[in-house]
């Protein structure tokens, strides 16, 4: 059953990365598009974002239950250690769920925009980077449980230059997961051939964003390069993440939005694969040099055994939902009803 | 400020702020979808007004409630990591359980607010009834662990270990029922008298006055009949608590000596160095009476519990007094609209019984709050009855006050900005709604 928890925490994990990545990446890429295009680009983003963003968040929830129930020693080390870029990090999750809907659902539409808006697309560029830093401090080995002073026991465990490029890869990575998915929505040819210059150019940022972090690991003397090539499946994964990045160039110009998509999802997918493969079961290394595995360090067996259970009742309750949901707005729309 | 008590503020006002809009979210629905059946039945616009103003405010809390949740879930671990670490396991399973409901609810909700005209008629009316049924049912869930707090089972402590652990017997502990039964009926006053009271305010202020009144009558009718459950669900919980956590009945009642015949205490001021109660009306007999069911059955006071055991007595008692005083006056106002619902037609287009609506707006909410306050502060020194005590569980960061301050602004922002969406919401309705704007003109 341990095993069944672990694939639902590490899905739970990916599926947040790609249907959130997409989304928080609508709001960096407002961010980054000329005024003049902005409430283009917008509002083809909302209609393919809105009908499932409320259920994006609930897949980081899914992964915190998981973390608490099942690996408890594994979550509150985190907690303790991660407090600060946690407190970020959740100061960008509110910040831009609530903008969102503000921004939405307001019935007057006037000056008050002006207020939503920022807040929204700074809270999207906030919550990945954050969330990458969490991710990266977590392996990075600086989590020191013996410090005695607050800057190496709370500042220094997370401010590190190898966290803050994964933090800055993963803000690509969303902002390159939404221009992917922007290019299936555009209404006309014009848009589309725009959004296909946006996509084009987020790839060269994820390339270089990608070369920064494997500098930056270089540099804090992390093994990063012989976790991810010195190992068959990671190595393999990588080449499939690279091969996939090319085909994806030439497919650019071609009405294949389905499969651009599944690329640019398979790619992310492989990417994550590499990056917890290499050390798994460990998904904690600390300073000490001990690490905290999601073998040695699970709940007890009853615990871990209900808590498999309520997953697997629970997805065969959500999956086809969500499916049925996804499938349904991806119908070609016909004018929504406004009011 | 010291940080275990900034820790134990921030968890209060986060969960006070949460709880606001987790009441709305799980009760808003089910009005939603009676004015929606309404429409689909009678094709009066009007009700299809009614739906659609109230689906915004819908997803307006919805999504608040959704992120000061996640923030929750976190805030577990960043404030009371070693409880997590112990408790995590244990009554983790209504938080999993949870999970599903959640996502059924968020699902369900995407199905709702985006399917007008796009969805068989009657199958998007009933997925908004399961974004209120499932909302419910997560309401439910949560209490469940909370309750666990209240009454831990599922678990033998034995040298500090935590050992033999059964989830589902945590889940099913002896105080889930009465806390989820007292709960939701608590969101359903609350969210019906907020509700009725604002609606009631723009009837006196003769705007779209049939739009309103028939948002009126929806949420008046669900919390004022929920109004008069909750004092009868309310005695199973104090006969429950008289019996799991005599202390926390004593510092309810500012009961300081065991004794038979014990008086019901309401109001005063408890003095808690001279052990009695000031300005209070006493009832002989009647505490007694309700806990135990003989007018001469003996109820423990705080002299039974070893000093260092004894929760605050004057905050328990205050918010004991306000939950019971406002639930006694929203009863009276229930009555009162029921009369006027069955006998005396008139008294429903006179303003009087309006403006005690509108008076009544917040104290459904009052209420909730208070009650939560005699839970959670009535439990102390514990976090975990008589396991863990609140203090061993805090984080050992130091600085939690900074975090403290940061997210009750953040927390106090929000309701500013939700009060003025709201606000805007309403105002809106007469150039918003069309149809209503054009029958009530006629
Ligand atoms: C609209 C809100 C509301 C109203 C009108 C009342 N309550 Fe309440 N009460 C709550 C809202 C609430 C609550 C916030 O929902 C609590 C906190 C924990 C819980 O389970 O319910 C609660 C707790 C609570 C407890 C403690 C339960 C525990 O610690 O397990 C008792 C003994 C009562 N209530 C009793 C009453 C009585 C006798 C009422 C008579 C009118 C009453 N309540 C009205
Ligand atoms: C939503 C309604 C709730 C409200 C308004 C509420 C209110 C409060 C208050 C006022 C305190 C501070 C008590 C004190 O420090 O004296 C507190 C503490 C706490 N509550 Fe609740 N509570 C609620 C539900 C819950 C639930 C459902 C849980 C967990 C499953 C929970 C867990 C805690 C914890 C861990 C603390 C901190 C430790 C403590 O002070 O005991 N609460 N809450
Ligand atoms: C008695 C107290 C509580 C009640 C009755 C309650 C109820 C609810 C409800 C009905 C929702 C759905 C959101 C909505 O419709 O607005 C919600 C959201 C949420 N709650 Fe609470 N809750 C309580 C306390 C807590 C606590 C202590 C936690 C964390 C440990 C928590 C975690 C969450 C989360 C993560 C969400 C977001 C789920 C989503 O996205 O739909 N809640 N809560």
């Amino acid at each position: 059953m341990i095993y069944v928890v672990i694939v639902f925490l590490w899905t739970s994990i990916l599926l947040y990365i790609l249907l959130g990545g997409a989304d928080f990446g609508a709001g960096i890429i407002e961010l980054f598009t000329s005024k003049g295009n902005r409430s283009k680009t917008r509002k083809t983003m909302y209609e393919a974002i809105g009908p499932i963003w409320e259920a994006n968040h609930m897949w980081l929830i899914i992964a915190i239950v998981i973390l608490f129930v099942g690996f408890p020693k594994i979550y509150t080390t985190v907690s303790i250690y991660l407090h600060i870029p946690l407190v970020c990090m959740l100061l960008g999750v509110i910040a831009r769920g609530t903008a969102f809907v503000f921004r939405n659902y307001d019935a007057v539409k006037d000056d008050m925009q002006k207020l939503y808006t920022p807040i929204f697309v700074y809270s999207s560029l906030i919550t990945p980077f954050f969330l990458g830093i969490i991710a990266a401090s977590s392996v990075s080995g600086q989590i020191d449980i013996q410090a005695q002073d607050f800057l190496s026991a709370y500042v220094f465990s997370w401010l590190n230059w190898f966290s803050v490029t994964v933090g800055i890869f993963t803000v690509s990575i969303c902002g390159f997961l939404a221009t992917i998915f922007i290019i299936g929505q555009a209404a006309n040819d014009d848009d589309r051939s725009f959004f296909i210059r946006k996509a084009r150019r987020t790839i060269y940022i994820v390339m270089f964003c990608g070369a920064l972090v494997f500098v930056a690991a270089y540099h804090e003397n992390i093994p990063l390069a012989s976790w991810i090539f010195g190992d068959t499946l990671g190595l393999t994964a990588i080449i499939a993440a690279s091969i996939s990045l090319i085909i994806m160039f030439f497919l650019l110009q071609r009405k294949k939005p389905i499969l651009l998509r599944l690329l640019a999802g398979f790619q992310v997918t492989m990417i994550l694969f590499a990056a917890t493969y290499s050390h798994f079961p460990d998904i904690i290394l600390l300073k000490n040099g001990s690490n905290l595995s999601l073998l040695t360090h699970q709940g007890q067996a009853k615990a871990i055994d209900t808590l498999g259970y309520a997953l697997l009742i629970g997805s065969i309750f959500i999956l086809p939902a969500l499916v049925y949901l996804i499938y349904i707005f991806q119908q070609k729309k016909e004018v929504q009803e406004t009011y | 400020m010291d940080d275990f008590l900034a820790a134990r503020l921030q968890m209060a006002f986060s969960l006070g702020f949460h709880i606001v809009f987790a009441c709305i979210g799980m009760v808003m629905p089910f009005f939603m979808s009676v004015a929606h059946f309404y429409w689909l039945k009678t094709k009066k616009a009007v009700y299809k007004d009614v739906t659609k103003a109230w689906s915004k405010g819908v997803a307006i809390f919805f999504a608040t409630g959704a992120v000061s949740g996640t923030v929750l879930s976190f805030e577990l671990g960043l404030l009371w990591p070693t409880f997590m670490e112990h408790a995590g396991p244990i009554f983790g399973m209504p938080f999993s359980l949870e999970g599903t409901a959640f996502f059924i609810e968020a699902i369900a909700l995407g199905f709702y607010l985006y399917g007008w005209g796009k969805l068989n008629p009657w199958f998007h009316w009933f997925t908004g009834v399961v974004v209120g049924i499932s909302g419910l049912l997560s309401g439910i869930l949560v209490v469940a662990a909370n309750a666990w707090m209240n009454s831990p089972a599922g678990f033998d402590f034995v040298d500090g270990k935590y050992l033999n652990i059964d989830p589902i017997k945590a889940m099913f502990n002896d105080a889930w029922f009465s806390q989820a039964l007292h709960m939701s009926v608590a969101a359903f006053v609350s969210t019906g008298f907020a509700v009725a009271g604002v609606h009631a305010l723009m009837i006196l202020r003769r705007k779209n006055v049939l739009f309103h009144s028939k948002a009126f009558k929806i949420a008046a009718v669900f919390g004022t009949v929920a109004a008069c459950l909750q004092p009868i669900s309310g005695d199973i919980s104090a006969k429950d608590v008289a019996h799991r956590q005599p202390a926390k009945l004593a510092a309810m009642e500012a009961h300081f000596h065991t004794e038979r015949n014990a008086p019901l205490i309401i109001g005063g001021i408890p003095d808690t160095a001279n052990k009695r109660v000031d300005y209070a009306i006493k009832i002989p007999g009647l505490l007694s009476f309700m806990t135990t069911g003989d007018f001469n059955g003996e109820v423990k006071g705080l002299d039974a519990i070893p000093k260092e055991d004894q929760p605050p007595v004057a905050v328990t008692h205050y918010a004991f007094q306000i939950m019971v005083g406002l639930g006694m006056a929203m009863v009276l106002i229930a009555l009162l609209y029921f009369i006027a619902l069955w006998k005396k037609q008139q008294w429903l287009k006179s303003n009087w019984l309006l403006k005690l609506f509108v008076i009544a707006t917040p104290m459904g909410f009052i209420a909730l709050e208070a009650g939560w306050t005699v839970t959670e502060v009535g439990r102390q020194p514990w976090i975990i009855n008589g396991v863990m005590r609140t203090a061993d569980a805090a984080t050992p960061m130091p600085g939690i006050a900074y975090s403290f301050y940061l997210f009750t602004g953040v927390y106090i922002s929000l309701a500013i900005i939700v009060s003025l969406l709201l606000y805007r919401q309403i105002t809106m309705v007469d150039k918003l709604y069309d149809s209503t704007s054009k029958l009530s003109k006629t």
